[in-house]
């Protein structure tokens, strides 16, 4: 989830940009790349389509008002970054700072209530269709899942934001990162042990003992997150939170196999690889896309990453290109 | 409510949204590209400026192009989940490749060609847009595939209660889609090249920067002309694969009652859906419609009383938005070729100018009444002849749809109009002065 990174910085956003060149520098730290991670999000939701459409057509039917508010809140971050600085007006400027905090953290929320909800099972019927509301997903497990989702973005942004920047703005991005570690850690440790009562995820991993390599790799990047944001390698702390975020997720990817959207109704009524997948022909030709495409897409992106990889200076900002 | 009609009047909400700005991004980004390219060869600043000042209005409208298509990629799942599992498999593909093979590169480049001016040379930075602009069109491939696709399916099995891909080339490479496909990138060329022309007009009917604009005038009205007549010639061939593979949406467009031979086309008509007639008939050229999709004066055209009343799509809207799109794509042609006798004395011409001027909303008119002619006259169907609209809609509560579709038309409402007001607004500003 690269995109991780910048609904963090949008939801530090008010927080860490006192000034107006803050906040600019902190637009810009993610000016280039954001739209592109964003697309890792739309071709999550293109593959699983074109691979299991039973899933996306279950998942999002039934994950409805969330998606829907998910949806508004990307629109919304979408148009801020380029209409910010479009009119000289601090009225203006305000709306869409608004705009970009709640563009962000909306999103890093609901996913991760809508990615706990998947964990615990979701109150589908035979046919695949809901019963519940909003409310269902907004359960204890469900927010803390959202709370942790939150959580590592913060890090994961504040993270960014202290690789690209310097000065006053960099000390506070890095302070920020260590204090919410810690909060971080707390949290995945309740969300850990809560998995346990809410869910049957663990069953997997008993089963499997090799699987809970998974769950070791991801605390362990959480550690290596810390440990390298005390030596100051901030890259390298960035890297490690980005592994933990991707290990978060597997974590329940792993638990539920080979369940892909779980019924809390009745076991039997679960979409799984075996009943939801596409035929084999589809899935062959998916097969040769992703392989051919995904490596060109990387090999783009880290171009991209690497063009713009130093820092973002206030001199920056005097060109016209600038948010 | 009726979740279905919802559904239904979110998508077009949403789809009719998108494509306000979809059309000037694949149009402008290879004008851009141009003009870029223009200045990396000749090394003349005025082109650089051009660049500057049409890449800035090309961003803006980018962002609003990007931030509506998640919106209609969540729909498909959220709203016709039916439809999405019973055709998943063909359909969900095609937008899959979509993303991996165009949306990325798109939005990945686009980054790097606004903040890449210091970083990169003068001719990978143009390299870039051209870039984008493949990319751009790139996506039109796949989206107008999945879309033909629902127009006239083809390649696929039904078994297990859905359909299933058999063939995959014949998805790729049918008729309609490659019909479908340079129609649609030809409208947006056209609007585009109209865009340019009228905001050049404007600059130049105020005496302002008249090389700069005389400039850009020509170029887009080079581009204009060619994508009007192209436009107007593979719409005619587009009627002829409707009259092949959809009677019904023919017959609507043309508002034809009764099967003839030598069928008519009327200048105007009055569809009265209720007693199945035209209530006015004007102007009626006997033959012509037989000649045009048949290649003969003689040949009988399927009337809408051939088939069950169920399986007609609103003549009405069909039918008006047909001729619509038809009157405005001559008009389009007529100015353009205007324009090429007065390229020479623009200036002179405050009154073409003016028309210029006026015409900036009309193919964005003519593009939404085109899709309304394929879309609305596709119906009842959503897949042809294959899956009904009504059995493809989610298992949903009408509120939650009526609460989206009231929070869509707000949100839209106000994107659109912050939208035009920023183009607008950057667009009379003019271009920055230049640098010496
Ligand atoms: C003829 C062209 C065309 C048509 C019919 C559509 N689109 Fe579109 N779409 C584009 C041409 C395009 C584009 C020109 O390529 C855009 C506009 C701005 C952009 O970034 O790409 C785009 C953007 C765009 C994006 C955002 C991509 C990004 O973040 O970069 C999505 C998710 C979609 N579209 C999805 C759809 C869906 C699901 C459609 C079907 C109903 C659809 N589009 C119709
Ligand atoms: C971007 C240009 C497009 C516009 C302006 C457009 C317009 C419309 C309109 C007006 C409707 C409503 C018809 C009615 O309910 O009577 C509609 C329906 C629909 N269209 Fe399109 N369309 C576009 C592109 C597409 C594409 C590319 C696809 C598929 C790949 C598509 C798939 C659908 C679907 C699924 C419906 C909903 C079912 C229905 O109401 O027919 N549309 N569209
Ligand atoms: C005399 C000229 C024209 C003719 C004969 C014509 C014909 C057609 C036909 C028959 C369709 C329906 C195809 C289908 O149902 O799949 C169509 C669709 C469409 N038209 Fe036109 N058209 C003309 C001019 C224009 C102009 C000037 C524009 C815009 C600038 C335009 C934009 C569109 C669009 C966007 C669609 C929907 C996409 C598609 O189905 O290809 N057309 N046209």
């Amino acid at each position: 989830m690269t995109d991780g990174f910048d609904f963090g910085i949008g939801t530090l956003y008010p927080f860490l940009g006192k000034s107006d060149e803050d906040k600019r520098i902190m637009i810009n730290s993610i000016g280039p790349l954001w739209d592109g991670n964003e697309v890792w999000l739309i071709t999550a939701g293109g593959v699983t389509f074109a691979a299991f459409p039973t899933v996306y057509a279950v998942m999002f039917s039934s994950l409805y008002s969330a998606l829907m508010l998910i949806l508004f809140a990307l629109i919304l971050r979408g148009v801020s970054f380029e209409f910010r600085g479009k009119v000289d007006d601090p009225r203006w400027r305000k709306v869409w700072d608004t705009c970009i905090f709640i563009g962000s953290f909306t999103p890093a929320l609901l996913f991760g209530v809508a990615f706990a909800n998947i964990f615990k099972g979701i109150p589908i019927d035979h046919n695949g269709v809901y019963h519940g509301t909003l409310f269902t997903l907004l359960n204890p497990y469900g927010l803390l899942g959202g709370v942790l989702f939150v959580m590592l973005f913060l890090v994961h942004g504040a993270l960014w934001l202290a690789i690209k920047t310097e000065g006053d703005l960099h000390d506070r991005a890095a302070s920020v990162a260590n204090k919410l570690w810690s909060v971080l850690l707390g949290v995945v440790v309740i969300f850990l042990v809560a998995s346990r009562f809410s869910t049957r995820l663990y069953d997997n991993y008993v089963a499997h003992p090799a699987f809970f390599l998974v769950i070791l790799i991801t605390v362990f990047a959480l550690l290596g997150t810390k440990f390298f944001l005390a030596k100051k390698a901030f890259f390298k702390a960035w890297f490690a939170s980005a592994l933990t975020i991707v290990g978060s997720t597997f974590f329940g990817i792993v638990g539920l196999y080979p369940n892909l959207f779980p019924s809390s109704i009745n076991p039997r009524f679960s979409l799984t690889a075996h009943n939801a997948s596409s035929s084999p022909l589809t899935l062959k030709i998916m097969l040769i896309v992703v392989t051919i495409f995904i490596p060109i897409v990387i090999g783009y992106q880290i171009w991209a990453y690497t063009l713009f990889k130093g820092k973002v200076t206030k001199e920056d900002l005097a060109y016209e290109e600038a948010y | 409510m009726d979740v279905v009609l919802l559904s239904r009047l979110q998508f077009a909400v949403a789809t009719m949204f998108h494509f306000l700005f979809v059309p000037f991004t694949l149009g402008l980004s290879v004008l851009v590209a141009f003009m870029e390219t223009k200045y990396v060869k000749t090394g003349d600043e005025t082109y650089l400026r051009m660049t500057k000042f049409w890449g800035k209005l090309f961003l803006i409208n980018f962002a609003l192009g990007v931030v509506t298509g998640i919106t209609l990629e969540f729909q498909f799942g959220t709203n016709w989940s039916r439809y999405s599992a019973y055709v998943g498999d063909i359909f969900g593909s095609l937008l899959a490749i979509e993303a991996t093979a165009a949306f990325f590169l798109e939005s990945v480049l686009i980054g790097v060609w606004i903040f890449g001016w210091r970083k990169l040379s003068k001719k990978a930075h143009a390299a870039v847009m051209w870039l984008v602009a493949f990319a751009g069109t790139l996506s039109a491939v796949w989206i107008l595939i999945a879309n033909a696709w629902m127009q006239n399916p083809v390649g696929f099995t039904l078994r297990d209660g859905r359909a299933e891909l058999v063939d995959f080339t014949a998805v790729l490479f049918q008729k309609f889609a490659i019909l479908k496909f340079i129609h649609t990138v030809s409208a947006a060329y056209v609007l585009s090249a109209f865009f340019v022309m009228g905001v050049s007009a404007y600059h130049l009917l105020k005496k302002k920067n008249i090389e700069f604009f005389t400039r850009s005038f020509r170029i887009a009205l080079v581009f204009g002309l060619v994508f009007s007549l192209i436009v107007v010639i593979i719409g005619d061939l587009n009627g002829v694969i409707v009259a092949e593979k959809q009677p019904t949406k023919l017959a609507a467009m043309e508002s034809l009652w009764e099967t003839t031979t030598r069928a008519p086309v009327y200048l105007f008509a009055l569809p009265d859906e209720e007693n199945e007639k035209n209530k006015i008939e004007i102007g009626a050229i006997p033959g012509l419609l037989s000649l045009l999709v048949f290649h003969d004066i003689d040949a009988e055209v399927r009337g809408l009383k051939a088939f069950p009343r169920e399986e007609r799509p609103p003549v009405l809207i069909t039918s008006f938005a047909f001729k619509g799109m038809v009157g405005l794509g001559f008009y389009f042609m007529l100015v353009t070729i205007i324009g090429w006798f007065k390229r020479n004395r623009l200036v002179d011409s405050p009154k073409f100018l003016k028309l210029m001027l006026l015409s900036i909303p009309l193919p964005y008119i003519a593009i939404e009444l085109g899709w309304v002619v394929a879309e609305v006259g596709r119906q009842p169907w959503i897949v042809y002849g294959l899956m009904k609209t009504s059995d493809a809609v989610s298992p949903i509560a009408g509120s939650q749809v009526l609460i989206s579709l009231i929070a869509f038309i707000i949100v839209y409402s106000l994107l659109g109009a912050v939208g035009f007001y920023l183009i607008a607004k950057n667009a009379k500003k003019g271009p920055e002065p230049a640098s010496d």
